[in-house]
């Protein structure tokens, strides 16, 4: 497997950086000056209770809404004013919190179109077939069929995506999302339906994606696979940023326990571990 | 089913066996009079028309009710440049890629604004779009005569090459080649062309992308497919087609009106793609085939059928017509909702999921 994102420039230098964003819908604030960074190579976390704008960061991150206030920077250029489809070609592939594959196309075919961002073949040379897109062609598929036993669904690369188990259907689309040559993956609710023995054999997965040399960003709501997995976590509350920092801190702070089960605490105390699997 | 890739000569041996067979369908056709010839060539059109529409209905998943409006649009171009309306007369080897270009225009025009659109929405505005087409040819008499109006456009120029004209006889060793079949031969180079291009972009990157944009375009996106310009492509691709089906329509012919681009022709052509089976080349083709075909046969048959049972007509053949041929329609769509030849991705669409139905 060759690495996809080819790491450039030293482990610690900041990847994405989010500079107080906001964004509003209507008289409701999603997200309030919101500010991260996320380093080359890590696996970020964002976590936080429902409604705390995760999904909203995300989409506005992926260019599907415009920030109203604060902008992303990503690999060094801004991500100003780009649309999904080009945020992409700078490098942020995603996955979907409900599970989005082309449904009715094949394993093969799904991945396949994941290239398109990094492939050239027009019409014209559609219609030729000349040599140039015979080779792109072979290459594309060489690269996807690839990819599907990076995931370890290679053997499912002809069945219609739609009809495979729900956890190789994750595994499809992280397959995907890697076709697309990103810098930073990132993974909305990746473990969500899934029991304990699948959402363990995808943190592993994940570290394997990492070890391509790509960096990162989960939103999950399962505790336990955030604290395993995550170098740094950023906990957001009602559309603002809690706290940021490693699992153990995070995990100890009072206002994330809060965020998560409200203010009063029970005397005996829960494990922090356990709070809002 | 054999699999052909692996034997060449059965492949070489079968692909020239359907060449004889289409070289000499016209004078088979021919000998049950030449009225069927001119239906086979309609239905070539057909094929054509089918064809451009899958592109946008099959293959990228677009509504469209409007899609005559590009034939009409290919058509008229025809007629203005090769007619005495304007006293101009350019070779149809100009005026065909003017009018697919043309067309490919016009395809655009109902694209750009109709981006945002699907389904039902989208199908409305493209229906709407026909009837402005339509309603422009009838209206634009006045005040400058550019289409003539509700008359049409008539001596419209044959196809010719030098001396050589598409609209005459010709004997040619000892066979008699009459006009119908002499476009014969030409509608069928085209459609192979047409067929030819539409398989090549069908297993292609683009194709690729119109698949995806027709399963979830906010996951294409996700995918670095520029949607906009591979939508406006697919409209594009699909009404160029239709384009230059209608410049061959309009020398065929040597005539035209707004009359012949009415919605019940965009409804025909929609209903070829859909009986045929969407998203599969072979099937659209097979589709308009037989929709092309039906009518014209049930209007030679049903009459003589009930003088043969009854001894008198029961029923007036124009009106038994279309109700067998409605009903063939439904009786189609209920045994096969994927169409007669459905693609493998509709096959697996309307097969119920094994597993993986869970969340």
């Amino acid at each position: 497997m060759s690495a996809i994102g080819a790491m450039q420039g030293s482990p610690n230098e900041v990847l994405l950086g989010c500079e107080g964003v906001g964004k509003r819908f209507g008289g409701v604030r999603a997200l309030e000056d919101v500010s991260f960074a996320i380093r080359r190579g890590e696996i970020y976390g964002l976590i936080g209770p429902n409604g705390a704008g995760k999904t909203t960061l995300f989409n506005l991150l992926t260019g599907i809404y415009a920030p109203d206030t604060g902008r992303f920077t990503f690999d060094g250029a801004s991500l100003d004013g780009l649309k999904p489809h080009q945020v992409t070609l700078r490098g942020i592939a995603r996955t979907f919190q409900n599970i989005r594959l082309f449904a009715n196309l094949s394993a093969l075919e799904n991945v396949m179109i994941g290239r398109h961002a990094r492939t050239r073949a027009g019409v014209i040379g559609a219609v030729l077939r000349n040599r140039a897109t015979r080779d792109e062609e072979a290459r594309i598929e060489a690269r996807a069929m690839e990819l599907l036993k990076f995931v370890g669904i290679a053997s499912r690369a002809d069945d219609a995506a739609g009809s495979l188990p729900y956890g190789d259907q994750r595994r499809l689309e992280i397959a995907r999302a890697l076709a697309t040559d990103p810098k930073l993956i990132a993974l909305d609710e990746l473990a969500a339906g899934m029991n304990a023995t699948e959402s363990r054999a995808l943190a592993a997965l994940v570290r394997s994606v990492r070890e391509l040399g790509v960096t990162v960003l989960l939103i999950e709501h399962d505790m336990k696979l955030v604290m395993s997995l995550c170098d740094r976590l950023l906990v957001l509350d009602h559309g603002e940023r809690v706290i940021e920092g490693l699992p153990a801190e995070v995990q100890s702070d009072p206002r994330v326990i809060e965020a998560y089960l409200g203010a009063e605490l029970p005397e005996s105390g829960l494990a922090p571990g356990d709070a809002g699997a | 089913m054999l699999n052909f890739r692996d034997h060449p000569k059965a492949r070489w041996f079968g692909i020239a066996l359907i060449a004889m067979a289409l070289l000499m369908l016209p004078f088979v056709i021919a000998s049950a009079g030449t009225a069927w010839v001119r239906v086979m060539n309609l239905a070539i059109l057909y094929i054509m028309l089918s064809l451009g529409l899958n592109i946008v209905v099959g293959f990228a998943g677009l509504l469209d009710l409007g899609y005559i409006a590009f034939y009409a649009v290919g058509a008229y171009t025809y007629a203005l440049l090769a007619s005495p309306h304007f006293g101009l007369h350019l070779p149809f080897w100009v005026i065909l890629p003017i009018g697919a270009l043309v067309a490919a225009v016009f395809g655009i025009l109902l694209g750009a604004p109709t981006l945002k659109l699907r389904g039902d929405y989208l199908a409305i505005v493209t229906l709407g779009f026909g009837e402005i087409v339509r309603i422009f040819l009838n209206n634009l008499s006045t005040p400058i005569n550019i289409t003539n109006g509700p008359q049409g456009i008539s001596r419209i120029d044959p196809f010719s090459f030098g001396s050589f004209s598409f609209a005459k006889p010709e004997t040619i060793f000892g066979l008699v080649f009459s006009g119908p079949i002499k476009y014969y031969y030409l509608l069928l180079v085209v459609v192979i062309a047409v067929i030819f291009i539409n398989l090549r972009l069908q297993n292609s990157r683009i194709g690729r992308a119109w698949e995806a944009i027709r399963e979830d375009e906010v996951a294409a996106r996700a995918m670095g497919i520029d949607t906009t310009r591979i939508k406006l492509l697919a409209f594009a691709m699909g009404a160029s087609f239709g384009g230059v089906a209608g410049g061959m329509f309009s020398a065929i012919q040597g005539f035209i009106s707004p009359e012949s681009f009415v919605l019940v022709e965009s409804v025909m052509v929609l209903s070829m793609v859909i009986l045929g089976g969407m998203g599969n080349i072979w099937g659209v083709v097979l589709g308009a085939v037989l929709l092309s075909f039906i009518p014209s046969f049930l209007r030679y048959t049903v009459g003589p059928l009930q003088m043969w049972l009854f001894g008198h007509m029961v029923i007036e053949p124009e009106v038994i017509r279309m109700l067998v041929f409605g009903f063939v329609l439904v009786l189609v769509m209920v045994l096969r909702p994927g169409g007669i030849w459905p693609s493998a991705v509709r096959r697996r669409e309307l097969a119920p999921s094994e597993d993986g139905a869970r969340g």
